[in-house]
């Protein structure tokens, strides 16, 4: 299949030269690149302001470091990884490269609108720096009103300009994805013939498109009675907070699910490529991500159990939230029998996508535990809370994000990265990730308040325990940063199919040519197609 | 109540674990058995799987009916303070805590209460968004500046727990934190005895004539305030509310927000010359006057504590932590 036969053609990455053809392409391969080098700068920042955190927790007193720095430095570690790494990470770098490919088509429905949401998204980027360089935001993520609005003396408009901007690249992307797989996919390509991780990014997608503009007409309404006294949530302008809180969380429930449906597409395709056979259930996987799409947008009210809610709408949004629950339990149980019987190859890809089922299995399960009201009213705003979210969106979204860039590495890059090394870091992640945040359960049920820096003793066990795995975590994200960077120059040559998967990303060269495909693919068999054998006593 | 969101906290950790043991053994015995290898180079082909798939979706979502019920049975508990609760004003501003006994004293960043019995905590915020949090009482309840709010607990141990703010609340919010001591009652009893004695329904009926609310709600220019706690008020616009702490208080803020029925808005407002503590002692002073006729529910017959007591010689306002 691959074109060893014609005068090899130039890749996408090496078809022309030079900053201007990078910064002025409309080839979603080499945007999804801009991405990725984008959002690993933000990860870093973002995971910088993490580290001084963990010091500065390892001792109770605060002493490290004034209040104010402490609130600054949460905030940006919470809004840069959820706005700016996150929600773009793997719908932006691989779904932008992945998109057209699997589908068979030549790039995205709109490729100069694709350009066009990089930059919209490093102007937000750019706005955010500012507002951290010069003075800092110290709102946390969630910008409670009337805190947001009238309370605190940072940098609250930029900070919020930067996400309001950066809104506009995910609507547009989505939009982009949406389009696309509506329209662009080749001869024979039915829906329930598209790779998992397509379901996953169209559900993604349409959250998108329909929660950002919530989000940004709340963010100009906190901004509005910021700079104009606007009353709307400030009751002394006559305003309600909780309706900020509404608000907020009408978009930030749904945006939970952005940050993990991708990561449960990316996991659907490493177990069906490493024991080469169809997912368990197919179809059920797929609607499963419709469904959570559609559910996660009545369930935003179980962020708001203690604010001061009516019972009866709690009652509500805690039985809603159970619901929710049903179709990620139903995706766990079909990874889980995908394994049954296959052909299983145990590779680092692998290895993350079993990390990524462990951990959002105990992210998903203690996310029940917050649903049951009374146990809620107890860890809300505790570490119980903090453990629950970095299981799903570290344990989950990062791991899967890892997993599919060393899925696709040979495909992005045309490269092999050292197969020893990936494993060893992917167990480095998975050690370091629990020894994290597990002890953050448990100092979270036994009461310690979240974005505390001085905090009683007793839970100081905790805290260096979780500063020690943070450490560990540190090696494990710093170790395929740096062999991954070597194999661009050093790794052995990948094949157009180094892992013997099936999908169309498979059936050209490695990196593929500028236009994807030299021949247009046509799709004449189910998804996942690999040879299988008859049940063995049938 | 601590116990109780324990005993379904152990539940659920009990189910997810066999969940857990479940899903991670059937993985790990499926990798280390299904390995591509000499023998099995290719998987084997898929069944049928709707039976297996009906069953793993209806029997979690029978599953999941258990600690709804359950922990919406426990949390309409904690929202119902019972009748005889002691009740104490919590007023918080960044960033401290300021609490406000029947009995007249007032502390900051303590709460002294007694063991054995309910207390129900009515809250207001001064500035931004705070939460109450004890984590001993397994309870927590946000303060707003808008509204009251109230929360209710019974220790059951003497002894001294956290009290910390759960909501941030801007630069010092991890040093919004204060102790609850739960006394034993002859401790209670001596610690009542330390401090200012003048109830927040006595301070209420100070204010109440010294600011001239009497010249109007005792003569019959404004709504009469005998009884009228907890009882709903027909509104010139033909709305009915009841009449709780948070409509009390907007009537004295913002008087034109709510007219009653049959009389002029003529009340001046009085936000900016009443702070939240004195609101607190006004709508305590609503509270104590008066039969209730009808015998609410919700209000119930005024407990004897906070009922008029001959005013004390001393005028004893903001009291000290003893």
């Amino acid at each position: 299949m691959s074109a060893t036969t014609l005068p090899a053609p130039a890749s996408y990455a090496t078809v022309s030269y030079g900053l201007r053809s990078w910064l002025l392409t409309t080839d979603h391969k080499r945007i999804a690149i801009l991405y990725m080098i984008s959002i690993t700068v933000l990860f870093v920042i973002g995971g910088l302001a993490a580290t001084l955190m963990r010091v500065e927790l390892l001792t109770p007193g605060g002493r490290l470091m004034d209040d104010a720095t402490y609130n600054k430095l949460f905030s940006v570690h919470g809004i840069i990884m959820v706005f700016f790494f996150l929600i773009p990470s793997i719908p932006t770098v691989l779904g932008n490269f992945l998109v057209p490919l699997m589908i068979g088509a030549r790039d995205l429905a709109f490729p100069r609108l694709n350009l066009a949401s990089w930059y919209i998204f490093m102007l937000g980027a750019a706005f955010m720096l500012w507002a951290i360089f010069t003075g800092g935001i110290d709102t946390g993520w969630t910008f409670y009103t009337p805190f947001s609005t009238s309370s605190s003396t940072t940098k609250v408009v930029p900070a919020l300009l930067g996400i309001f901007i950066s809104g506009f690249s995910s609507i547009l992307t989505g939009l982009n994805f949406i389009v696309t797989i509506h329209r662009m996919r080749a001869p024979g390509l039915t829906w329930f013939r598209l790779p998992l991780f397509l379901w996953s990014l169209y559900a993604t997608s349409v959250i998108l498109v329909l929660a950002t503009p919530v989000l940004g007409m709340t963010l100009v309404l906190v901004a509005l009675e910021r700079v104009l006294h606007v009353g709307i949530f400030d009751p002394a302008l006559g305003g309600d907070p909780l309706l900020f809180q509404h608000m907020f969380w009408f978009y930030s429930h749904p945006a939970v699910y952005v940050m993990i449906l991708p990561g449960m597409g990316v996991t659907s395709e490493l177990i069906a490529a490493f024991t080469h056979r169809q997912v368990f259930g197919y179809r059920f996987v797929a609607l499963a991500s419709v469904a959570i799409a559609v559910l996660g947008f009545l369930v935003w009210g179980h962020h708001m159990f203690v604010a001061g809610m009516s019972v009866h709408a709690a009652l509500i949004f805690s039985i809603l939230s159970y619901l929710v629950a049903i179709p990620s339990a139903i995706k766990v149980f079909n990874w889980t029998a995908s394994l049954h019987r296959g052909a299983i190859s145990l590779d680092t890809p692998l290895l993350y996508a079993l990390g990524f089922v462990g951990l959002f299995t105990i992210g998903g399960l203690t996310g029940l535990f917050l649903a049951a009201l009374a146990i809620d009213v107890h860890v809300t705003d505790t570490y119980f809370v903090i453990a629950h979210f970095h299981y799903i969106m570290v344990g989950g979204m990062v791991m899967a994000y890892l997993g599919g860039l060393h899925y696709w590495w040979p495909k992005i890059t045309g490269r092999l990265y050292p197969e020893i090394w990936g494993k060893l870091a992917a167990l480095t992640v998975f050690l370091g990730f629990n020894l994290t945040f597990f002890p953050q359960y448990i100092m979270g049920y036994l009461g310690m308040p979240r974005r505390y820096h001085v905090y009683p003793a007793e839970f100081q066990v905790f805290h260096v325990l979780s500063t020690a795995g943070a450490s560990i975590l540190a090696v494990g994200y710093l170790l395929p940063l740096v062999y991954f960077l070597l194999s661009l120059w050093h790794g052995q040559q990948a094949t157009a199919n180094p892992w013997g998967a099936t999908g169309l990303e498979w059936q050209t060269s490695s990196p593929p040519p500028p236009h994807n495909f030299v021949d247009k693919p046509v799709v004449t068999s189910e998804p996942y197609n690999y040879p299988t054998r008859e049940p063995a006593h049938g | 109540m601590a116990g109780q969101v324990d005993a379904l906290f152990w539940f659920m950790f009990s189910v997810s674990a066999l969940i857990c043991l479940g899903v991670f053994g059937a993985m790990l015995v499926f990798v280390v058995r299904y390995q591509r290898r000499p023998g099995n180079e290719v998987a084997q082909r898929l069944g049928p799987t709707t039976r297996l798939e009906l069953s793993w979706t209806l029997i979690p979502l029978g599953l999941a009916l258990v600690p709804f019920v359950w922990g919406a049975k426990l949390y309409l508990d904690m929202a119902r303070p019972p009748d005889d609760a002691l009740e104490i004003y919590i007023v918080a501003k960044q960033w401290m805590w300021k609490a406000q006994h029947p009995e007249g004293q007032s502390e900051i960043d303590e709460l002294h209460i007694p063991v054995g019995r309910p207390v129900k905590l009515t809250m207001i915020s001064q500035d931004v968004i705070h939460s109450f949090y004890v984590p001993e009482f397994r309870i927590k309840a946000d303060l707003l500046p808008d509204r009251y709010t109230t929360t209710w607990f019974e220790a059951t141990r003497p002894g001294e727990y956290h009290l910390f703010c759960a909501e941030y609340c801007g630069t010092g919010h991890s040093r919004m934190t204060g102790r609850v001591i739960a006394l034993g009652p002859a401790e209670y009893a001596a610690w009542l005895q330390g401090g200012p004695t003048l109830s927040p329904a006595d301070q209420g009926r100070r204010l109440f004539q010294q600011l001239g609310c009497a010249a109007c709600h005792e003569t019959g220019l404004a709504p009469n305030l005998q009884g009228l706690f907890g009882q709903p008020v027909t509104l010139t616009t033909g709305q009915t509310v009841t009449a709780d702490e948070t409509y009390i208080r907007e009537s004295i803020l913002d008087p034109g927000a709510k007219i009653v029925a049959g009389y002029q808005p003529i009340m001046p407002s009085f936000a900016g010359r009443v702070n939240d503590e004195q609101l607190l002692q006004l709508i305590a002073y609503i509270k104590s006057i008066g039969p209730q006729p009808g015998g609410q529910p919700s209000g119930g017959p005024p407990p004897p504590g906070p009922a008029l007591t001959p005013l004390p010689t001393p005028a004893a306002t903001g009291g000290q932590a003893p």
